[in-house]
């Protein structure tokens, strides 16, 4: 009468088209939730697993439901009765301001609470590549965690046709026929021509024939075990052998400068951490280690925590010399540059003191860009200006300044942005190294 | 507190929490015995499925079920779900089972060997014998069946996604679902053509064949007999389109859509059939809360008892045993933060051992109110037959009992639009107990939960507008917002003008 099955090997994951569903039902949502999650979670950790809450709009399933504020007569019994007897009056509740119910919020089995649920770090991903416009190939290497490389690692007894190592397999064979005695080609054919000269001579006699049925026997027994030992075994046959390696990687620093005067506002904060988030990204999948450093400046410049860095608020003048030495400061100090790999990004709004700006170029000439691995610089500009300044050559003084530096340094990117999708252009370069590496 | 002698002599048949196969049978077995010898209980065959606590999220999400068709909607009580269960905010079931013979029973990895013997005793005969045997079950489901039609049911709605996009077939099944609960037969099943309309519609077919004879299509090998017999087929099979008669008014929605929507296609007339199905099996289910659970909860407890007054479990085991048991059947007041409605187990745990209790110990009282079974017992057979031939409505106003009320402490409270206050209408005493009676099983009366909508009328001579009449419920109007939301998805599934009229009483 009963039948025990074990389940749980079976594979878990059935409601994963269910939930591929859901999400896509529900992008809209879910993209604004996470956007303004963005703002709130650290550069580091931005794509880990997440809950988000999300309104239920587009998720709604309707059914017809029976008013439970409005009008008829509604009966309801309740357990745990204290002290109410029959014929009790208890006063209703107040709703709104007495007067007649609100129109939404009140009626009654309407309500729905805001939908909470656990977003995976894929599917935070996609959401957070979307308006950046990154070209696919990128996304992809960007969520890959580790990067692999096949090396050769010996030789086994299985794999597919195209990988046999002819000279193992061949050698292993030689061996085995050797062991096993195998009559060569040569052996038979020397007994054969002893056979047909016997036959094609005289007559047989007695002698002759006993001779002639020892070496047919002979043949017999050479071809016999020819067969039994065959040329080449399935035992013999040896492939190339490949294991995946994890690439070696290595240690990284990433530098945060921003200007934080009165003039970045809230928009510009926001462009600028998404410009560190992808850095960071980046970086993350190509480096064991990686540690960030925010400086940030006016007048003058200190190394802040991340939440002061994008949160706090300092008044002042703007010198971007004085960032630029406050990180050279700490490279000398903390990051050796033989063992630590540096990367800068710096954002502005692309204002600095006059004459600031050729103190700008010299440190990062003589004390900067001989250190860094890249380099990336963005000026966030709103878009009207971004009209006005559509050339690359016209700008003001820091721009200009930092294009000769462009020129002379070929890791050292810069760009005018505006919008999220004009992010991306500025690590081209970088990821256009990365990809081609790992091509070859 | 059972009837079974008492022996504690036995073996206990496990001593730890750890549980292997070769145990659960032998547990299950001592079960078995007693559930089938002692309780006479019928039951379908068992299937016992042990899965991990990600497969039971899984099984969730689809309303319990081994196999459904894809929908966002369960996505999104996947999501729900494993967010709260990761989070630590609930647990998860400590079983599933299905209504389908032989029936099939989900069992956690996770559980103890206490939990898995309780979850045995509740599930493969606590449940199962409530669904082979109740009425509403053996007439509404067919449960040899039903894991093939929801086989079909996936694979014909992943092959429509394939053929008119996933869009086009999750648009169908929103609306259809939004309609779920207006989509079941309460009072009959599907009219089905009667034997002289069969032989009536034969016989004008066969006139046409006779009248449009002509000798050379005898000449084509088979195609054009063939062709003609199909569509006879088809024709026989369903009274589709706009032509048919509609019986109206009809409570059905979906049925009603799916059989007279001028603008539905065929395969969208299909997805809601699926829809329809599915409500319509679930559909005993809504009725029986109370009961099935009470059944369930009932045998556990009964089994699990016996098991320990025969020795076969430990003072140990017992004791875990009764920890879930009564914060199963806990029942918070009403006052309480975890007060969220009458608990099912625990108004049917409590009816059907004070059942029990009138047939074994009466009192005066019971005499009164019960003179049929009190006294006499045999409540294994009252049990049975109330299991057998109730719902939760007329179960509880056949057999809620006074000392239930009052042990329960209930009281009913009347909540007038127009008047300022609730007015306490009957308490557990002497003069309240009928009131109360009646008034809690009205509540669990279908009627007073789901709205009642019927097509009144489908005018396809003029603008082809449908009419739904909401039969209002004691004067309970329904909430507009999701009312105007629903009705955007029957003029989708419609595809002319509806309205909806709700005459004030």
């Amino acid at each position: 009468m009963s039948n025990f099955i074990d389940r749980r090997l079976n594979p878990k994951g059935k409601s994963l088209a269910n939930r591929q569903r859901f999400i896509r039902r529900a992008r809209a949502e879910i993209k604004e939730a996470v956007q303004k999650s963005l703002k709130d979670r650290t550069v580091s950790d931005f794509a880990k697993d997440q809950k988000i809450s999300i309104p239920t709009k587009s998720t709604k399933e309707p059914h017809f439901r029976h008013d439970q504020g409005a009008g008829g007569e509604h009966d309801r019994v309740l357990p745990g009765n204290k002290d109410f007897v029959e014929g009790d009056q208890i006063k209703k509740p107040r709703q709104g301001d007495g007067q007649g119910r609100g129109k939404d919020a009140a009626s009654g089995g309407d309500f729905e609470d805001d939908f909470t649920f656990t977003l995976s770090q894929d599917e935070i991903l996609d959401i957070f590549f979307e308006d950046l416009e990154l070209p696919n190939l990128i996304k992809t290497s960007l969520k890959e965690i580790k990067t692999f490389s096949w090396r050769r690692a010996g030789f086994t007894t299985s794999g597919s046709p195209n990988q046999i190592n002819l000279v193992r397999t061949m050698r292993n064979s030689f061996g085995r026929r050797l062991a096993m005695k195998r009559p060569s080609e040569a052996e038979i054919e020397h007994s054969r021509q002893k056979l047909a000269q016997l036959k094609c001579g005289a007559t047989p006699n007695a002698e002759n024939r006993e001779v002639i049925a020892e070496l047919e026997e002979e043949i017999a027994r050479l071809e016999h075990k020819r067969r039994w030992v065959p040329f080449l075994d399935p035992v013999d046959v040896r492939y190339n052998a490949f294991a995946q390696q994890p690439i070696p990687t290595s240690q990284a620093v990433m530098f945060c400068l921003m200007d934080v005067s009165g003039s970045m506002g809230e928009r510009e904060k926001d462009l600028a951490k998404r410009f560190f988030m992808l850095l960071h990204l980046f970086l993350k999948r190509r480096y064991e280690r990686l540690d960030i450093v925010f400086i940030r400046h006016t007048h003058d410049a200190q190394e802040v925590d991340e939440h002061t860095f994008f949160y706090s608020r300092q008044s002042g003048g703007t010198i971007v010399s004085t960032a630029l030495e406050e990180m050279k400061k700490i490279v000398t100090e903390r990051y050796a540059t033989g063992e630590w790999n540096i990367y800068a990004a710096q954002a502005s709004d692309g204002y600095t003191q006059t004459g600031d700006a050729s103190r700008c170029v010299d440190l990062l000439n003589q004390d900067i860009m001989p250190v860094c691995q890249y380099y990336a610089y963005i000026e966030i500009l709103d878009e009207r200006e971004m009209e006005v300044f559509s050339s690359e050559e016209s700008g003001a003084e820091l721009w200009r300044a930092y294009r000769t530096v462009a020129k002379a340094w070929s890791n050292f990117a810069t760009k005018r942005i505006a919008k999220p999708q004009d992010i991306f252009p500025v690590f081209r370069e970088l990821f256009s190294k990365d990809a081609a590496e790992a091509k070859t | 507190m059972s009837a079974a002698p008492i022996n504690r002599a036995n073996e206990p048949l496990f001593s730890g929490a750890e549980w292997d196969f070769a145990l659960l049978k032998r547990v299950y077995g001592a079960i078995e015995e007693m559930a089938l010898n002692d309780l006479k209980l019928d039951v379908y065959p068992n299937q016992i499925e042990i899965i991990s606590s990600e497969q039971m999220l899984d099984a969730y999400s689809a309303h319990g079920m081994p196999l459904m068709y894809h929908h966002w909607s369960f996505g999104k009580i996947f999501a729900r779900e494993e967010t709260s269960y990761q989070k630590g905010w609930s647990g998860l079931a400590y079983e599933i089972v299905i209504n389908a013979n032989p029936c099939i029973a989900y069992l956690m990895e996770e559980n103890t060997m206490t939990m898995q013997a309780l979850v045995m005793a509740h599930a493969c005969f606590g449940h199962n014998h409530f669904f082979k045997n109740n009425y509403l079950f053996r007439q509404w489901t067919n449960s040899e069946a039903i894991l093939d039609y929801l086989a079909f049911a996936k694979r014909y709605v992943s092959a429509a996604e394939e053929k008119y996009g996933a869009e086009q077939v999750e648009a169908v099944l929103d609306s259809a679902h939004a309609i779920m609960e207006q989509g079941v037969f309460r009072y009959r099943r599907p009219p089905r053509p009667s034997r002289a309309q069969r032989e009536e519609r034969l016989r004008k077919r066969q006139q046409y064949e006779e009248e449009s004879f002509n000798d050379i299509w005898r000449t084509l090998p088979g195609t054009a007999r063939d062709m003609s017999a199909d569509a006879a087929l088809v024709d026989e099979d369903e009274n589709v389109g706009p032509q048919a008669p509609m019986n109206l008014p009809e409570e059905n929605l979906i049925y009603f859509l799916e059989k007279h929507s001028p603008s539905l296609k065929n395969w969208q007339r299909e997805i809601l059939r699926i829809v329809r199905n599915v409500a319509q099996y679930f559909y005993p289910q809504i009725q029986t809360k109370v009961m099935n659970e009470g059944c369930a909860t009932f045998v556990h407890h009964y089994l699990m008892n016996a098991l320990y007054d025969r020795g076969h479990i430990t003072e140990g085991s017992i004791l875990e045993f009764l920890h879930s048991h009564s914060s199963v059947v806990f029942q918070p007041g009403y006052d309480d933060s975890r007060y969220s409605g009458i608990n099912p187990y625990a108004l049917g745990f409590a009816m059907m051992t004070d059942i029990k209790r009138i047939s074994e110990e009466p009192t005066d009282e019971d005499r009164e109110w019960f003179p049929e079974i009190a006294g006499k017992g045999n409540w294994r057979d009252v049990l049975k037959h109330a299991w057998a031939n109730y719902r939760d409505e007329s179960f509880i106003q056949q057999f809620l009992s006074p000392k239930v009320m009052r042990d329960l402490k209930l009281f009913a409270v009347r909540d007038k639009a127009d008047d300022p206050v609730y007015t306490v209408a009957a308490i557990h005493n002497e003069p309240g107990y009928r009131r109360l009676r009646t008034t809690l099983a009205r509540l669990y009366d279908v009627a007073t939960h789901q709205p009642d909508i019927q097509v009144v009328g489908a005018n396809l001579a003029g603008d082809r507008t449908l009419t739904l009449r909401h039969n209002r419920y004691r004067g309970i109007p329904l909430a507009p917002n999701s009312r105007d939301a629903v009705l955007k998805h029957v003029r989708k599934l419609w595809g002319y003008e509806v309205t909806l009229e709700e005459p004030e009483a």
